[in-house]
């Protein structure tokens, strides 16, 4: 093929592509039975963005995804997926999106090349086989059989699926869910190879670090909501610092253990420090307790821990102990629902 | 890579080839499990050769006279240890010697012991000097396709058609929806009646191995009688093939654990193996349930597929057996594709 007919087909990539958002949802709402699993979502992913859904489990991040991937239908709203939506248009989105399933278990008997070889028969146009075997890094393991892969092979391969037809939208389900740290590392680089492809890619996640380590753009969603949305700066930004301060105190010059039991008995009850007076600190934006443990948001750690000290002293408490962490998004979902993430 | 190979349909038809042949119990239960059946039914109701009857007398004289005749053994024992031996079933008939002639003890509800009192009768009359009215010959006839080989062949073949149709479709399509594969596969853009296809296409290519493995070893071991034509038999297997499918489709269709659909596919077909003619003929069973009978679709096959080897009788005569496998394929078959899960 000549350079002239490349730039040709460059350019008619670029009009395919068009200039509207990837996905666009608005008001979508679904029920199972008695739980409403999609409570009035609204969520427009731009071009070529790579865009996190995040939330606990049960929050309703796989029903948006499979909305969106059109295996579940919606109960109200509209979904337009690549300026398409899938009454009228599902042949065309079907080759134009790649999809990596919850729990998908391919043929144990099966090869990699072969169950590679089915799904791009399923495509008119997309890279070769031999190639999506190449960006999985699965090489080595072409003609081993499924049943014989490790958990992180056998998601390489879930991706090598969905990346047989090109596509332009690339939806993935939990990626990394119950595979080891390396395997966990390995996936992302492979989604950070296919994001700098140009490819839209939205994901689900109940990892934190996941989300801030991949993502564009993310959207936190509980009991089927979004409730925050934004990048992840931003999100960790409305906590009101950039650190997190956690710390326990005692009146008495107790075990951090006794102090906490808040057993009148034994006298030692946990200390209650002033909240005005440290909300007072320069730097110190919030405080909340969670089961004994006091946290502040606080900027410029630095200047403002010396005087969280002072003060504590200075109102006659025993620290118990004491530490501090950047602010995560773990830390926005916790200001914003009051609970942690993986409490489920 | 040419074009046939890249077309989804040819992909997912080996996918099923290749996932079939790399399961080694199936393929004994479809290629070995009929052929042994067929050698164990074979050896057990082998034809013998016409047996020697054991007759007892109560003298020396009338032993000889028995032990002339060719189907009789005679032993000379007392009276009252002959009735023992008959009790016992050592001998069939103990012949007394009277008085006034000679008297016949035997079971005359065996029908070896029958034949033992017509041989014995005619051996003491003979030995008596009774002459033949008329001169009588034998003409020995051991026909071929008249045997129990030969009629629970075709038996088998339709078993057997019947459980690997079932089996075949029916495990694939559970366990493929309960990984999550079904899901997946209507995930991406592949054509849901290819998946569908694939199953019958594999299972006509299986189909060819099967019947030619089985029918061959039948021919070769037992001799069992072609009378009729082959491509007609070729057909009926293939439409018996495709009837099962098809049940095995809507049996699996809905099914979310291998429990569910073993239980559905024992109901389906327990009745069949006991009903339609398998072992022995279906016209046994009471008029009253004749109906049901008729209606299954084994039984349909399993008629034709005896009138095709035993009879030689064409398609022609056989429609309405070809018209109940053509719609046990259809209605099934079209049920299954408008209630099938595909999550």
């Amino acid at each position: 093929m000549s350079e002239g007919l490349g730039l040709v087909e460059t350019g008619a990539r670029v009009v395919a592509q068009g200039i509207g958002p990837s996905l666009l949802l608005r008001g979508v709402r679904k029920a199972f039975a008695d739980v409403q699993a999609v409570d009035g979502l609204d969520l427009e992913v731009a071009r070529g963005e790579c865009f996190g859904l995040l939330g606990p489990n049960g929050a309703g991040k796989t029903t948006t995804i499979e909305i969106c991937e059109g295996l579940t239908a919606p109960d109200e709203g509209s979904v337009e997926v690549l300026g398409l939506n899938w009454r009228t248009g599902a042949g065309e989105l079907r080759q134009r999106i790649g999809i990596q399933l919850q729990e998908t278990q391919f043929p144990d008997k099966l090869t990699v090349e072969e169950t590679l070889r089915m799904f791009r028969s399923f495509f008119k146009h997309g890279i070769s086989v031999e190639e999506s075997i190449k960006t999985a890094q699965l090489e080595e393991k072409r003609k081993s059989r499924v049943g014989g892969l490790s958990g992180g092979q056998k998601q390489r391969l879930a991706m090598a699926t969905a990346l047989v037809g090109d596509p332009e939208l690339l939806f993935l389900d939990e990626p990394t869910t119950g595979l080891d740290p390396q395997a966990r590392r390995h996936l992302w680089d492979l989604v950070d190879e296919l994001k700098h492809a140009g490819r839209t890619i939205i994901l689900t996640t109940h990892y934190m670090d996941e989300a801030e380590r991949l993502c564009d753009r993310v959207a936190i969603m509980d009991h089927g909501k979004v409730i925050a949305l934004g990048t992840p700066q931003q999100l960790i930004g409305t906590v009101g610092g950039e650190d997190i301060v956690e710390f326990a105190v005692g009146e008495f010059d107790d075990s951090r253990a006794s102090s906490v039991t808040d057993s009148p008995v034994s006298g030692a009850r946990p200390g209650a420090p002033r909240v005005e007076a440290l909300l007072a600190i320069p730097g110190v934006h919030s405080h909340r307790v969670d089961a004994g443990l006091h946290q502040l948001s606080v900027s410029q750690l630095h200047l403002a821990v010396p005087r969280i000290f002072a003060e504590i002293a200075e109102q006659g408490l025993h620290l118990s102990e004491f530490r501090t962490h950047s602010a995560t998004l773990e830390d926005v979902f916790v200001r914003l629902t009051g609970r942690n993430l993986r409490d489920e | 890579m040419n074009k046939l190979q890249l077309s989804s349909l040819y992909q997912l038809t080996m996918v099923r080839f290749r996932l079939f042949l790399r399961e080694p119990e199936a393929i004994f239960w479809i290629f070995f499990f009929p052929i042994l059946l067929a050698v164990g039914l074979g050896i057990a109701f082998r034809n013998r050769p016409a047996d020697v009857l054991q007759v007892g007398a109560t003298t020396v004289q009338l032993t000889q006279a028995l032990a002339a005749d060719k189907g009789l053994t005679a032993t000379t024992v007392d009276e009252a240890e002959g009735t023992h031996e008959l009790a016992t079933g050592r001998i069939l008939l103990l012949a007394i010697q009277r008085a006034d002639g000679v008297a016949y003890k035997y079971d005359d509800t065996n029908p070896d012991a029958r034949t033992a009192r017509l041989l014995a009768d005619r051996a003491v009359q003979a030995a008596a000097g009774r002459q033949d009215a008329v001169q009588a010959g034998n003409e020995l006839v051991h026909e071929t396709g008249a045997r129990y080989i030969d009629f629970v062949v075709p038996g088998l073949l339709g078993m057997n058609l019947m459980g690997s149709a079932m089996w075949g479709l029916g495990f694939a399509i559970v366990e493929a929806r309960q990984k999550k594969l079904l899901k997946r596969l209507v995930a991406s853009p592949m054509p849901k009646w290819q998946y569908l296809a694939s199953f019958l296409l594999s299972r006509l290519a299986m189909l060819i191995i099967e019947i030619t493995f089985f029918l061959g070893f039948a021919k070769v071991a037992f001799g069992v009688p072609f009378r009729g034509s082959l491509w007609q038999l070729a057909l009926l297997c293939l439409m018996t093939s495709l009837a099962f499918s098809g049940l095995g489709l809507l049996v699996s269709s809905r099914a979310k654990t291998m429990e569910a659909v073993s239980g559905l596919m024992n109901l389906v077909m327990l009745p069949m193996w006991i009903l339609s003619g398998v072992f022995f003929s279906a016209t046994r069973f009471p008029a009253v349930i004749q109906p049901v009978v008729r209606a299954l679709p084994l039984t349909a096959a399993i008629e034709a597929m005896r009138g095709n080897m035993l009879q030689g009788t064409g398609l022609g005569q056989m429609m309405p057996q070809v018209g109940l496998l053509a719609f046990w394929f259809l209605v099934p078959f079209l049920v299954s594709l408008r209630i099938f899960r595909w999550r």
